[in-house]
């Protein structure tokens, strides 16, 4: 047995080694792909490669893709995939800008194609000219991050809105500002995420600013409705959304569209808001970095996913929306009839893509997010 | 348990408290390990006598290497990124040598360039410590009488119980909180039980639970070790002398089993500052802890310098608490080392 007098080195040494994990768990997750050098590396602007071998290696979002459409994939192209998971887009830019990673297909957010693009990460590839490149829906073709779709192609699509219990909470919600000053029968019973982005922008929208506003102003008012907001709040959290709005244990949250949809299945008392201040669309997209080594398969793959019946497989796994002309078809008729999912057309305009905040307001939604938080 | 490095010499009987295994002591002492007849001639060889706890230099490489590597290095990386700017786009860090991290952890910038103070991280600190001293005195005043109680079973019974404390440390500690969720949610067992649900879960008592749940073990068994070695004839004595229940407690028993406590209290406390899951998964989130915080800067707030800074400013109050214990360690008459 340790002697008593020896712990306290060893606790010292503990605490100093989680602390420097602490420190460094932003980024790496283990192993790099394996290296590869069967496919071509052609690239250019040259025909579209007809037929891939070799493999790929695709860097994706934890549990974002259906195994059984990657196994699909191999067995109609031939093309092996090896697929890693990341869990946040600056964990992947983080490993990216390391270097030397391998991956033929990354899978960054909306803001994160940008970032990436002006970092110099992404090759060129002009999803309009592949064969399924026309498939893109139109309103997914000029997007803020990669106009013309030079660099990307679209993947799923979701909104950040609110989900609520009208029996239960005796009153409707329909706006930002009534999520933050709710009818009283939700007090006490409020779920809201554990994103500071995402709250702050929505409690900005409700106070008749901008997200991203630069004006401390605004973040004053944040400040005095968030405080006012604390106390009525069940809890601050991101995971386990679906559990406790389908038990009730939540009648009022701020949600993202595919979990509402998945709640909603088992609890057919809540309803989808889209407020009428504006919400989020946020966008998954993929990607060639450069110094991928497998070109050719990672534009085969890409432009695979594009085809309708495959997006549509991709959308029926995740619960989240595509933007893949004709992919309705083959989508469960739940998903496709779910006004959180498919936005009716009167909604639509509102939801639109947020371009990323600069440092001068993310250090202002820090501030607020530390006050409210703490 | 008896040490294998103490030196086992008849007619030395020492009480066990005063064991003299730290290496410093024996160092200092190095006439003590020439006393031991019984180690040189069985080991055949003639062999160079060493003071005890000293082996060849060479022998402590391989630790010596695998501490700098995985413990030092890191470390020379969160104090350098500490005093870095921020890279582009906020992830990452660059460019010069910058102190404003450590500036803004304790000031606000005004937008005419002025500075006030700011209790904002101040705050988050406080928190956390008020969390953790409130779980460290909840599991002494648990782990103390159950340890107490183990050590006056009979040894089959005690190597049973300790057993019996160990069990939790099979399952992952992520795993054991939420199971406290699924007992205290409103459609849980508590709730059951009462009939009614009241809300138990998501408040600051669920995360003072689930912190004093996963830390007691961490407590019970240093006290333990130390209750184990106390003669509670001496107790019998102290009674037999006419000293009242709790003279006896205070004035014989705990003095005992006071170097068993220091090092559950440090046990117990220092973890419980960066606790970070509880406050999450039972607190509901409400309060922000210096872990949460870290994580924080380095993820959506995007500024690794400041989540450096905070790590540093965690290091240096868990150095400083260990100093203070070591410190009143001396202060009580024990030996208490620091590295």
């Amino acid at each position: 047995m340790v002697s008593k007098h020896r712990l306290l080195p060893l606790t010292a040494l503990l605490g100093a080694g989680v602390l420097a994990l602490a420190a460094c768990g932003g980024g790496s997750t283990g192993a790099a792909a394996s290296g590869s050098d069967s496919g071509s590396s052609a690239g250019g602007s040259a025909a579209f490669p007809a037929k891939g071998s070799g493999e790929l290696n695709l860097y994706n979002w934890t549990d974002y893709i259906s195994p059984d459409l990657l196994k699909r994939f191999e067995s109609e192209t031939g093309i092996k995939v090896h697929l890693d998971t990341f869990e946040s887009n600056e964990g992947l830019l983080a490993k990216l800008q390391a270097g030397g990673t391998g991956y033929d297909v990354i899978v960054p957010s909306d803001y994160m194609v940008q970032q990436m693009v002006q970092l110099g990460l992404l090759q060129e590839i002009d999803t309009d000219t592949f064969p399924n490149g026309k498939n893109i829906q139109p309103e997914f073709k000029d997007v803020y991050f990669d106009q013309g779709r030079k660099f990307t192609a679209p993947y799923m699509h979701g909104t950040t809105g609110i989900a609520v219990d009208e029996a239960k909470v005796g009153g409707k919600v329909t706006s930002w500002a009534e999520f933050f000053n709710p009818p009283a029968g939700a007090s006490g019973n409020m779920g809201i995420l554990n994103d500071s982005n995402e709250v702050v922008a929505a409690a900005l929208r409700a106070v008749g600013a901008k997200p991203c506003s630069e004006t401390p102003a605004d973040y004053q008012k944040v400040q005095a409705l968030l405080s006012g907001v604390k106390g009525k709040l069940k809890v601050i959290s991101s995971d386990g959304q679906i559990d406790r709005m389908t038990s009730g244990e939540t009648t009022l949250a701020m949600m993202w569209n595919g979990a509402f949809h998945r709640a909603s299945v088992k609890n057919k008392g809540i309803t989808w808001v889209y407020p009428s201040e504006g919400l989020p669309l946020w966008q998954d997209n993929f990607a060639v970095p450069k110094g991928a080594r497998n070109v050719d398969n990672a534009k085969i793959f890409i432009n695979w996913m594009l085809d309708p019946k495959n997006a549509a497989e991709a959308t029926n796994f995740v619960g989240y929306a595509n933007a893949v002309t004709g992919s309705d078809a083959y989508m469960d008729k739940d998903l496709a009839k779910d006004p959180a999912i498919t936005p009716p057309a009167d909604k639509a305009a509102l939801a639109q893509p947020v371009p990323p905040c600069s440092q001068t307001a993310l250090d202002l939604y820090d501030k607020v997010w530390t006050d409210f938080k703490s | 348990m008896t040490d294998p490095v103490t030196p086992l010499t008849p007619g030395t009987a020492q009480p066990p408290a005063d064991d003299p295994a730290d290496g410093l002591a024996a160092s200092a002492a190095p006439g003590t390990a020439r006393t031991r007849p019984g180690r040189a001639s069985s080991s055949g060889a003639r062999r160079v006598h060493r003071p005890a706890g000293q082996g060849a230099r060479s022998s402590v490489l391989p630790g010596t290497l695998f501490l700098l590597a995985l413990v030092g290095a890191p470390l020379v990386i969160v104090v350098a990124y500490s005093f870095m700017s921020r890279g582009m786009f906020g992830v990452g860090v660059a460019g010069p040598f910058s102190v404003d991290s450590y500036v803004r952890l304790l000031f606000d910038t005004q937008l005419d360039g002025s500075k006030i103070f700011d209790p904002r991280y101040i705050g988050v600190f406080w928190q956390s410590i008020w969390l953790a001293a409130l779980t460290t005195v909840c599991c002494a005043v648990l782990a103390f009488p159950m340890a107490v109680w183990m050590a006056t079973r009979s040894p089959r019974t005690r190597a049973l119980l300790v057993f019996a404390v160990t069990i939790p440390f099979w399952t992952n500690t992520l795993v054991r909180t939420y199971a406290w969720v699924l007992i205290l949610n409103d459609n849980g067992p508590v709730s059951g039980l009462l009939g009614t649900p009241i809300g138990l879960l998501y408040t600051p008592f669920a995360t003072a639970v689930g912190l004093v749940y996963v830390s007691l073990p961490f407590m019970i068994l240093p006290v333990y070790s130390s209750a184990e070695k106390f003669d509670f004839r001496l107790a019998e004595a102290a009674y037999d002398l006419g000293a009242r229940r709790l003279t006896i407690l205070r004035r014989v028993v705990y003095p005992a089993v006071r170097p068993g406590l220091v090092a559950g209290v440090v046990l117990v406390f220092i973890p419980s500052l960066g606790a970070f899951l509880q406050p999450q998964l039972l607190g509901g989130g409400k309060s922000l802890m210096i872990g949460n915080l870290i994580e924080q800067q380095f993820g959506a707030s995007r500024n690794w310098p400041l989540g450096s800074a905070v790590a540093v400013a965690l290091l240096v109050l868990t150095l400083l608490t260990l100093m203070g214990f070591a410190l009143a360690g001396r202060r009580g008459g024990q030996k208490v080392s620091l590295m």
